[in-house]
């Protein structure tokens, strides 16, 4: 079973290594050294990289998201990157921003208010790309979950599925695509950091591969208990994300989802999708049978009938 | 295919003459003509129906979805989805229960409807499923998961689009023979019935996989549904609430046809039509019993008592009693006292059950924690009204034309029963 699920993984275009590198359990994660050389992995000897948000490092400088601007060639905002206007109302990511923050207070440090970024988080197992039925969404072996807009029929099925609503449409142009953070993938593939990461001034935002990041996120837990909330989120959510978030105060005060549980998204469906060959074995099969033997039923009535 | 089988048909006379390719073209331009009296007052309104939507169609185009739809990022499927599609299709599925019944089941009691269901069935999967690609962003791409190179064979909608693809192609192949007594290919007709079992098998299981896929697109949106209507069974409650949908669509639309239609029945069809909406009563109440328990079984899995007592937990206890439970009774009652009439109005009461259902499992109950709910748009609104007034033209232009709800005076139906299957006869002969 372990076997046959695998491989359809890999069939399926869902990076192996996402089942493994991004496991559930901690122990998965830190002790998956053999496990990790499995699928994908093996073969590009690449593991998952990742970002690491401390949100208590993190000034609200804004220069993640004018580094994004620039280098998605987005078009400039109403409200200028250095004004602090924007911190009024909360704010979700739009077709013209991949990465938004947003401003929370902070009940440890009333005058030091809490930044938290909002953008795509890049699923190990992205419930988008499992959802895109023309693989326009793809998680890539480095992690990045990019988008292949040329293949893009526009369905938003992708939007549909996704826990945390990052993809966003161009519902205003008659030339839609999808839009939202696809992790500077490009730079990333070249083993160098995303544009915000390279921006950001106070090292808050930290580019690295995901299993070091999520051991550099404990050990600052472990070593200012009283700093940080103990909880890493992203960690688990959704079967673990590339984004991975720290902050001083419990996490469901800062606005991340709660409800989008640990189960890897793309395993709400398979239960169905290994059905569907099963069914296209049984069901022709049982029809067919059932079809011959009503016509039979028939045949010997009417032969008794003539006797 | 079929114009080149028939040139080399010459010595049956065509009276047609669409057995050549010159007269093809000839026939059927000269049946493309309307029959009947044009300015009727259905005719004046559905046509401005569609001559808005065409115009909102083309606006859509132009400016993009957001210019006529409350489509927004939190919203991202509306009512061109929850309904034209996922209801529309929903209701469709009378094609494939009754092709059971008929093809596999060998009930030959159903016949006389047949035809008409399974063209109602293919329209459907022509207009309302394709209008699906007006909610496309780019409705060309639509090809890219049937011939593109990226397979997203991981995606349920991948599943439904194949789907979809292939089980209009068996409708077509399933309708195929009247298209062919139209035309007066006999030949043609011979072999396009040898193919009819086997489209209705592959279309049964098609239908098995997508009714309950559409069910399945659902199941990576958990925490976006409401827990009274997200469930890991939507995929089986959707397959087993297609078949009383399609049930009580095939009432309704046999019901209203049978009026509209009348002249071109035969008497035999008259003779049984009661008979046969009370045997589809009773299919519809089997299939509403087993559905109204498995909800129960998912109310009870999934211990939500305490929401029912909430507004949206008010709404689902309006679909529950309202769309299965009260049409059991009604059901109930209707067969026992043979009451035809009422059959008729639970199969409206069911149909509504289930747009109710559809449109909660797709809009209504999707983000019901949001402030800003969507609803639609006037636009949304008339484009899907032209979207069915469109399908009823053609289903009215076809079975105005194509032998439907009869048969074809030169190919009678003994010719295509098998032989041996007399009880069929023999109902024929007491029935005339």
């Amino acid at each position: 079973m372990t076997i046959s699920r695998r491989k359809f993984l890999e069939v399926a275009g869902i990076a192996g290594s996402a089942l493994l590198v991004g496991g559930r359990k901690p122990a998965a994660a830190a002790g998956s050294a053999q496990a990790a050389q499995v699928g994908h992995a093996e073969k590009s000897g690449v593991e998952f990289y990742g970002m690491l948000v401390d949100t208590t490092k993190c000034i609200g400088c804004r220069s993640c998201e004018e580094a994004c601007n620039e280098k998605n060639g987005l078009p400039k905002p109403e409200v200028s990157f250095s004004s602090d206007s924007v911190f009024e109302k909360k704010r979700d990511t739009t077709p013209e921003a991949f990465t938004v923050l947003n401003k929370y207070p902070n009940e440890k440090e009333p005058d030091k208010p809490i930044f938290v970024r909002k953008q795509c988080m890049h699923c190990n197992q992205p419930a988008c790309a499992t959802a895109c039925l023309v693989k326009a969404l793809e998680k890539t072996v480095e992690g990045p979950v990019k988008y292949n807009k040329d293949r893009c029929m526009g369905c938003r099925y992708c939007m549909v599925s996704c826990p945390f609503d990052a993809p966003k449409y161009e519902y205003n142009s008659n030339l839609p695509y999808l839009k939202k953070c696809v992790f500077c993938f490009d730079l990333v593939e070249k083993g160098e950091k995303p544009a915000c990461v390279e921006a950001c001034p106070e090292g808050a935002s930290m580019f690295g591969k995901r299993r070091e990041l999520i051991e550099i996120a404990r050990q600052r837990i472990y070593q200012n208990p009283d700093k940080y909330h103990p909880y890493i989120y992203g960690e688990h959510e959704a079967g673990g994300t590339s984004m991975l978030f720290l902050s001083s105060v419990p996490v469901e005060k800062l606005d991340f989802r709660m409800n989008v549980g640990t189960t890897p998204y793309p395993e709400k469906t398979t239960g169905f999708l290994y059905a569907v060959p099963h069914i296209f074995i049984l069901w022709p099969t049982f029809l067919y049978g059932l079809s011959y033997l009503t016509s039979q039923k028939n045949d010997k009535e009417s032969e008794h009938g003539k006797e | 295919m079929g114009r080149n089988n028939t040139v080399a048909f010459p010595q049956a006379k065509s009276p047609t003459g669409a057995d050549t390719v010159k007269g093809f073209f000839r026939f059927v331009l000269s049946e493309l003509k309307p029959k009947g009296k044009i300015l009727t007052p259905f005719n004046v309104i559905s046509g401005m129906i569609i001559l808005g939507g065409l115009i909102l169609i083309v606006i859509r185009f132009a400016y993009g979805l957001g210019s006529i739809t409350n489509l927004s990022q939190e919203y991202p499927w509306g009512i061109w989805i929850g309904f034209d599609v996922v209801t529309g299709v929903a209701f469709a599925g009378g094609a494939y229960t009754l092709c059971f019944v008929v093809h596999i089941l060998n009930f030959k009691k159903y016949e006389p409807i047949l035809k008409a269901t399974v063209l109602n069935g293919f329209l459907a999967y022509c207009f309302y499923a394709g209008a699906l690609l007006l909610d496309l962003g780019r409705p060309w791409n639509v090809v890219n998961p049937i011939i593109g190179n990226a397979f997203g064979y991981s995606s349920v909608l991948f599943l439904v689009a194949w789907h979809f693809l292939l089980y209009t192609i068996c409708q077509f192949v399933e309708v195929f023979p009247a298209v062919t007594e139209w035309l007066y290919w006999p030949k043609v007709r011979k072999y396009a019935k040898l193919c009819t079992t086997g489209a209705v098998i592959f279309g049964i299981t098609l239908s098995t996989l997508h009714q309950s896929g559409l069910g399945a697109l659902f199941m990576m949106a958990s925490n976006k549904i409401h827990p009274l209507w997200y469930s890991g069974n939507i995929p089986i409650l959707f397959f087993v609430s297609s078949v009383f949908a399609g049930l009580s669509m095939v009432i309704a639309e046999s019901s209203i046809s049978h009026r509209v239609f009348r002249a071109q029945i035969s008497p035999h069809h008259h003779a049984s039509f009661n008979d046969i909406v009370l045997g589809m009563a009773k299919g519809a109440l089997g299939a509403l019993f087993a559905y109204f328990f498995l909800k129960m079984i998912d109310l009870i899995h999934g211990s939500h008592w305490s929401l029912i007592n909430t507004p949206m937990g008010h709404w689902y206890l309006v679909e529950i009693i309202g769309g299965i439970v009260i049409p059991i009774i009604l059901f109930t009652i209707a067969i026992l006292k043979n009451n035809v009439r009422l059959v008729q109005f639970t199969a409206v009461i069911t149909a509504l059950g289930v747009i109710i259902n559809r449109l909660n499992v797709s809009v209504i109950a999707f983000k019901w924690y949001l402030p800003n709910r969507y609803y639609p748009s006037w636009a949304e609104i008339w484009v899907t009204a032209a979207v069915i007034c469109m399908e009823i033209w053609a289903f009215r232009w076809i079975v105005s034309r194509m032998p439907i709800v009869n048969e074809h005076p030169a190919f009678p139906e003994e010719e295509t029963i098998h032989h041996k299957e007399t009880e069929v006869v023999q109902w024929k002969v007491s029935a005339s």
